[in-house]
């Protein structure tokens, strides 16, 4: 598992911190249901001008239906979506400021790319000189100049995604809408594309809003993500937040692997809290600043790869257990030990292979101890 | 490929034969110089100057074409309305009972649709002739347009529209740019469809016929009747020739076009 972090300067773009900040999106209170079914219940969230915002979940989360009432496609039940400082409720599709990728890229076929392209301009009876410049900008911005009388089935898969979002930019949408773009594309072209995607947004200066269920993808891209579950947002924070400092289960389990040690709370000072895993063995330590009562039910959350694994007893750590190598996942890059510690459980610990496979200390079947430091884990109550 | 053997030869002639040898007979018997229908007496193409000079053919034939064009264009239209409000209106109470009853009439009897649009015609006094007969076979031919459509516009991907409505269209405007530029060739299709099926119909036409509007197969029946006569021979192999040409010339253009998109989709994947 690669650990991306957003490569977006953090420091300078940031503008959830501050209070004064007008969201461009701002979500008050929407529920949507289908009959029975709600598919979004009592959600608020801001989105800000120049964001690259992704909303994360399992297909069925809610995702798609946000994307949806934002394009105009479906209306909240109850509850009002604003735009800047309009109210989109009473808004049709076409008359909102926001354009969409769709994720089967929805290419006119009797039309090439140019008319393609420049389709929505037509629709606002832009000049046709107008017209002509706007298109030839946007096919020289994903380089596309060559194709520019094809029809869509004459182009590759690839090609027809950088077609997608041309047309979808044409417009200057204050706000685009990205449902699930790379989806379609193989992974090197995807990789790839991301990078594309991200810079166009830089360069253009536009919101983005992606829907995916790809959470390498999303922390890729994103300068925030919206974590979601059956309708309700989980954590809404930077990938790097996310990923270090994840507020529950459901969010440290959906972002990368995790270790998730369930137990039983004895003192929390505040700083520090202990966790009882196991009858034979100590508790184990984590810094966090939540207090639980005793005898709470809690979690540990700690990263394979801050997990330290060694034939030898550590001379001092935070949190040692003893287990047994019970499997080890050979990725090239990295390895990943599964060994097996005496209440039964599996704990997973990465390390980067740093040498050669035949120099591998560690093997099946070996006693080991797995430590960490008691910063290296996060204290959850859910 | 299976290798030529006698079973397989004889099978082919037998069936071929089953399907054709009466067309072709016909078609040798509107060459005969004589008048008899079934005794060969040399070459000659008279009776199909004979055709051509007979005003009441020449008559029913522009009857049936006028008839078949207006029906085909209105059961067209309103084929596309149903099949479009079948396929797009979701689920609303009653939905099976609409679908099923558009389609009833195409399994209903001729004879019955015949005559119960006769006793209509008759009760709301309407007078008899090529209105009535135009309003049977749009009527008839409806059901068929609407299947043909609702095929097409089942692997319709609704994101076309939802996109041009994202690009600033109305939903009016998606539907005249995207939606019907699309589905055209079903639309095509249907028409087609329905402009044959006024051609070929006999019994219907029957029903709702009045003086004036003879239709050219009521005329041919009608003169079958008395005897067949050579003239009749021709008249028909002009209208399979007619036929024919337009199929196959409908299915060479469809494959040639399907190969160039074959082709041209090809490239663009070798070429990323």
């Amino acid at each position: 598992m690669e650990t991306l972090v957003s490569t977006q300067p953090v420091s300078d773009f940031a503008p959830w911190n501050n209070p004064g900040e007008v969201p461009l999106v701002h979500f008050d209170g929407v529920t949507k249901k289908f009959g029975d079914f709600t598919a979004i219940e009592n959600l608020s969230l801001n989105i800000y001008e120049r964001e690259f915002f992704a909303l994360l979940g399992p297909s069925g989360c809610g995702k798609t239906t946000m994307m949806r009432m934002l394009a105009g496609f479906e209306h909240p039940t109850k509850g009002n979506i604003l735009l800047g400082q309009g109210n989109l409720q009473e808004a049709p599709p076409h008359k909102r400021p926001v354009n969409m990728m769709f994720q089967s890229y929805a290419l006119f076929p009797h039309m090439n790319v140019e008319q393609n392209i420049g389709f929505g301009l037509k629709q606002d009876k832009t000049p046709k000189a107008e017209i002509k410049r706007r298109v030839e900008e946007m096919l020289s911005l994903v380089q596309l100049e060559p194709f520019a009388k094809r029809k869509p089935h004459q182009l590759s898969g690839g090609q027809k995604q950088r077609v997608a979002l041309a047309r979808s930019l044409a417009k200057k949408p204050k706000l685009l809408l990205l449902d699930e773009p790379l989806g379609a594309l193989d992974r090197k072209l995807r990789e790839q594309t991301q990078f594309e995607l991200m810079n166009i947004q830089e360069q253009l200066g536009l919101t983005f809003v992606i829907v995916t269920h790809d959470q390498e993808e999303a922390m890729t891209v994103a300068s925030r993500i919206a974590v979601m579950d059956h309708g309700k947002i989980v954590q809404v924070a930077t990938p790097a937040e996310i990923y270090e400092y994840p507020n529950s289960r459901y969010s440290a389990d959906f972002l990368g692997d995790v270790n998730i040690i369930e137990g039983r709370t004895d003192i929390s000072t505040g700083e520090t809290a202990s966790l009882y895993w196991s009858d034979e063995e100590a508790p184990l330590t984590v810094s966090t600043s939540l207090r639980l009562p005793a005898q709470t039910t809690a979690w540990l959350a700690v990263r394979p790869e801050k997990l330290r694994i060694s034939k030898d007893k550590p001379p001092t750590s935070d949190n040692c257990i003893q287990g047994k190598v019970w499997d080890i996942g050979y990725t090239g890059n990295i390895s990943t030990y599964h060994v097996k510690v005496s209440n039964g459980s599996i704990l997973k610990a990465q390390v980067s292979n740093q040498e050669r496979l035949a120099d591998r200390p560690i093997t099946w079947e070996d006693t080991v101890f797995v430590h960490w430091d008691k910063g290296a884990g996060v204290f959850l109550e859910t | 490929m299976t290798r030529f053997n006698w079973f397989n030869a004889t099978t082919l002639t037998l069936g071929f034969a089953f399907l054709y040898l009466p067309i072709i007979l016909l078609m040798i018997y509107s060459f005969n110089e004589s008048r008899l229908v079934t005794v060969w007496a040399g070459f000659s193409t008279k009776w199909y100057q004979s055709v051509f000079s007979n005003e009441s053919f020449m008559n029913a034939a522009w009857v049936t074409l006028r008839v078949g064009f207006i029906s085909a264009s209105l059961a067209t239209v309103l084929g596309t309305m149903a099949a479009l409000v079948l396929n797009r209106a979701g689920s609303f109470k009653g939905k099976t009972l609409f679908t099923g009853m558009i389609y009833a009439t195409m399994v209903m009897p001729e004879v019955i649709t015949g005559l119960s649009l006769l006793l209509l015609f008759v009760s709301l006094d309407f007078t008899r002739g090529f209105w009535t007969v135009t309003l049977a076979h749009i009527t008839f031919s409806m059901c068929y347009a609407t299947v043909v459509i609702s095929a097409r516009l089942v692997t319709f991907e609704r994101s076309m529209e939802e996109a041009a409505l994202d690009l600033g269209c109305t939903r009016f405007s998606a539907f005249m740019q995207i939606t019907l530029p699309i589905i055209f060739p079903a639309i095509l299709a249907a028409w087609l469809l329905a402009f044959t099926l006024s051609l070929d119909d006999l019994v219907i036409a029957s029903f709702a016929s009045g003086p004036g509007a003879t239709t050219l197969p009521m005329k041919i029946y009608s003169q079958v009747r008395i005897g067949v006569s050579p003239e009749i021979n021709a008249l028909s192999s002009i209208l399979i020739a007619v036929v024919a040409f337009g199929v196959v010339t409908a299915s060479l253009i469809t494959k040639q076009a399907h190969a160039k998109r074959m082709k041209e989709e090809q490239q663009a994947h070798s070429s990323t």
